[in-house]
């Protein structure tokens, strides 16, 4: 009876365990998608693969957002005579393993001529390849690791570029962290930071670039440190950051993790200010934090989208049109990205008729393909990155991201 | 070590947070022997409670009016979904085996995680917590506790006390330590076992409420999902002290967020151990510790009786 009794308490701890594990990768069903008027009768579909609940879920479903409102447009300006557009978007929750079952999923639906995201570098890593396999064309308008474009040496200036199917409009990490610590030495003149990472694909290769171009500007990283994805209780961390003097905390990764980071910071009593790339480029960060955001700095990639004549219209649409999730981010890129992959295929498919090696032949035009999008020039150099670098530096002023520097 | 009281008192809060979560996993299991695995929503579900009490109060209410109030309020949520996840998924399953109403634990824990997910508005994106008026209090200069973990600090013990008072001297208490020990026994004797199993989940409940007000202040948000790892944390707390035992579900709950904070704050500066500190580690010392009392100590910190009954 003893042993029974004991074998169960660990058979329940272990099975518990197991099952609580799988609530966080549950399937959600994908609540379908409009945008299907039109006049064509022949119907593609631009697969989208973005985190649309839970983490990351607020610019996640600005990249939805964005590649619909694209679709729509094409299908009401008729873009691409005898085609229908429609958008299958599908939720990888930011996790690698999903996004592989997602991409294999658009790969095997044969009326998907092109993909859009994912938003997460990681969740980028597992699906290159299966898109590789099936030649089909994969844009993402958030991915900033160099190695999905310039290979797993491109620290040694190797760079080869590993899938030919994958392009982004978003700029690399290496220029964004090296925008970054020029700022932050030069122009804030602030000698010592610690850094803090998230052990992403993003975060953690954004934190790393950082740093290094920081010590070679000369600047002091007084001391560094990782935290989980889905960490939420940073007292331990802010204690050690307050304590190593550091006269600004930069943070890889997320705003999930570093809105509330910075809000623990803030009331440790460290007035010092945070910074981050593109992934931190949120309203929701501000809601979330409040006061606390106040100061805080972000770069993101490209001008600023509300500056932007022809994002007006996109914006005015957005809202609308009741999409959710934020569209400053990754919407305009997003929409950008979609508009690449609908004008390739205009010049693939004829008279609603698609070849036999449609995807290979949109891939090609892709590659190709230059015209100006709502968020800037779109094009791609040979490595699949944008050939548009510009950055912008954000602070939170009053409740809401400023524009400070674009360079 | 200048960070040290600090980084104490960071682990004190923390562990007297997995306490308060603990002692609803230890008590139901002490009377039914089930781990309710839902107690983390339970949890969860009291922090938005607390959240919907303040939205509701008008704006710019003190909060030494809206905190008795988010309290109550939170519990009320709390206790009632606890109470009926008794009466109308365990209940029912009082004779099956064992193992069907932990099936139905996990199916609750589910079930209340998408409702929360989808009716409470705008729940994908955490919820902005109120705070506490009055920012840090400066103990020492290496010591500033906020005033959000000082109600923590104070509402852990009151609520251990208590607790500990009614169950020690109350009629309704004894009932409770009766039907622990011997149920069925229990019942001859005239007591309602099925009261004082609905009392027990109450307590819990309620206390898990508690930690999710105290949750609320120190993060800053809440989100559905914030029961997940505090529920599992909360459970790894009551093995650590010993299942089944209130006051070892606080001595464990204390004890994990010690370690906790002290492993993240320490372990680095150990020479060569560089790799092995910093935030990203605080789960794996947490789990090891758990590993290395159920090796040495099997039924845990306080544990006594967890095999004389089966």
């Amino acid at each position: 009876m003893i042993v029974r009794h004991r074998s169960l308490l660990i058979l329940t701890t272990v099975l518990t365990t197991g099952a609580l594990t799988l609530t966080a990768c549950g399937s959600r069903d994908d609540k379908g998608s409009d945008g299907d008027k039109g006049g064509g009768n022949t119907t593609v579909v631009i697969g989208v693969d973005a985190p649309l609940t839970g983490q990351n879920s607020a610019t996640g479903l600005g990249i939805k957002s964005g590649v619909e409102i694209a679709v729509k447009d094409a299908n009401d300006k008729k873009l691409v005579p005898g085609v229908t557009f429609k958008v299958k978007a599908l939720d990888d929750k930011a996790l690698p393993p999903t996004g592989q079952q997602n991409a294999s999923e658009l790969v095997a639906n044969k009326d998907v001529l092109g993909v859009v995201g994912p938003l997460n570098s990681g969740v980028a890593q597992t699906m290159q390849k299966v898109f590789a396999a099936a030649n089909l064309v994969e844009i993402s308008p958030s991915n900033t690791a160099p190695e999905l474009t310039q290979g797993k040496n491109w620290v040694s200036g190797d760079k080869t570029r590993p899938f030919k199917t994958y392009f982004r409009t978003a700029i690399t990490d290496e220029v964004q962290g090296g925008f970054s610590a020029d700022y932050v030495y030069k122009t804030l003149k602030k000698k010592k930071v610690f850094v803090v990472d998230d052990k992403q694909t993003y975060g953690a290769g954004l934190a790393g670039i950082f740093a290094k171009k920081y010590k070679e500007a000369g600047g002091k990283v007084v001391g560094t440190d990782h935290v989980n994805v889905g960490d939420k209780d940073f007292a331990t961390l802010v204690t050690k950051v307050k304590n190593s003097g550091a006269e600004l905390l930069y943070y890889g990764g997320q705003y999930d993790e570093s809105q509330v980071l910075t809000k623990q910071l803030k009331d440790a009593g460290a007035k010092i200010p945070l910074m981050g790339g593109d992934g931190m480029f949120t309203p929701t960060y501000i809601k979330t934090a409040g006061k606390a955001a106040e100061g805080d700095l972000v770069t993101s990639v490209g001008v600023p989208v509300d500056t932007l004549p022809a994002a007006k219209e996109f914006i005015d649409k957005y809202k609308s049109g009741g999409y959710k999730g934020d569209y400053g981010t990754y919407g305009g890129y997003s929409y950008d990205a979609a508009t690449a992959i609908i004008k390739a295929i205009g010049n693939v498919v004829k008279d609603g008729k698609v070849p036999a090696d449609a995807r290979q032949k949109v891939v090609d035009e892709v590659q190709k393909i230059s015209f100006e999008g709502i968020a800037g020039p779109v094009g791609f150099d040979e490595y699949g990155d944008t050939k548009n670098k510009t950055l912008t530096l954000y602070q939170a002023t009053k409740g809401e991201w400023k524009s400070v520097k674009t360079g | 070590m200048h960070t040290l009281p600090q980084q104490l008192a960071n682990g004190l809060i923390l562990g007297s947070m997995y306490g308060l979560i603990a002692i609803g996993y230890t008590m139901v299991y002490g009377i039914v022997q089930l781990i309710n695995f839902a107690h983390g929503e339970i949890f969860m579900t009291g922090g938005f409670g607390a959240l919907t009490t303040y939205l509701i109060l008008p704006d710019g209410i003190s909060m030494w009016i809206a905190l008795p109030l988010m309290l109550i309020g939170g519990g009320l949520v709390a206790v009632l979904i606890a109470v009926g996840a008794e009466r109308f998924a365990y209940r029912p399953l009082r004779g099956a085996p064992r193992l069907a109403p932990l099936i139905t634990a996990i199916g609750l824990s589910l079930a209340l995680q998408q409702a929360v997910f989808n009716w409470y508005p705008d729940a994908e994106n955490p919820r902005v917590f109120p705070t506490l008026p009055g920012g840090a209090f400066d103990i020492t200069d290496n010591l500033k506790i906020q005033s959000g973990e000082l109600f923590v600090l104070i509402a852990a013990p009151v609520c251990m006390a208590s607790l500990a008072f009614f169950v020690r001297t109350s009629r309704t208490g004894r009932a409770m330590q009766a039907t622990a020990q011997d149920p069925d026994t229990a019942q001859l004797m005239g007591i309602d076992t099925n009261r004082i199993i609905v009392i027990a989940f109450a307590i819990g409940g309620f206390f898990a409420a508690v930690a999710g007000v105290a949750y609320g202040f120190r993060v800053g948000s809440v989100t559905y999902d914030m029961g997940f790892v505090a529920g599992l944390k909360a459970f790894t707390a009551a093995v650590l002290g010993g299942i089944g035992n209130i006051y070892g579900a606080m001595l464990g709950g204390l004890v994990l967020g010690l370690a906790e904070g002290l492993a993240t704050a320490y372990i680095a500066d150990i020479p060569g151990m560089d790799q092995f500190g910093g935030q990203g580690w605080a789960s794996v010392w947490a789990f090891i510790l758990l590993i290395l009392v159920l090796l040495f100590r099997p039924q845990g910190l306080l544990g006594e009786r967890v095999a004389d009954r089966a």
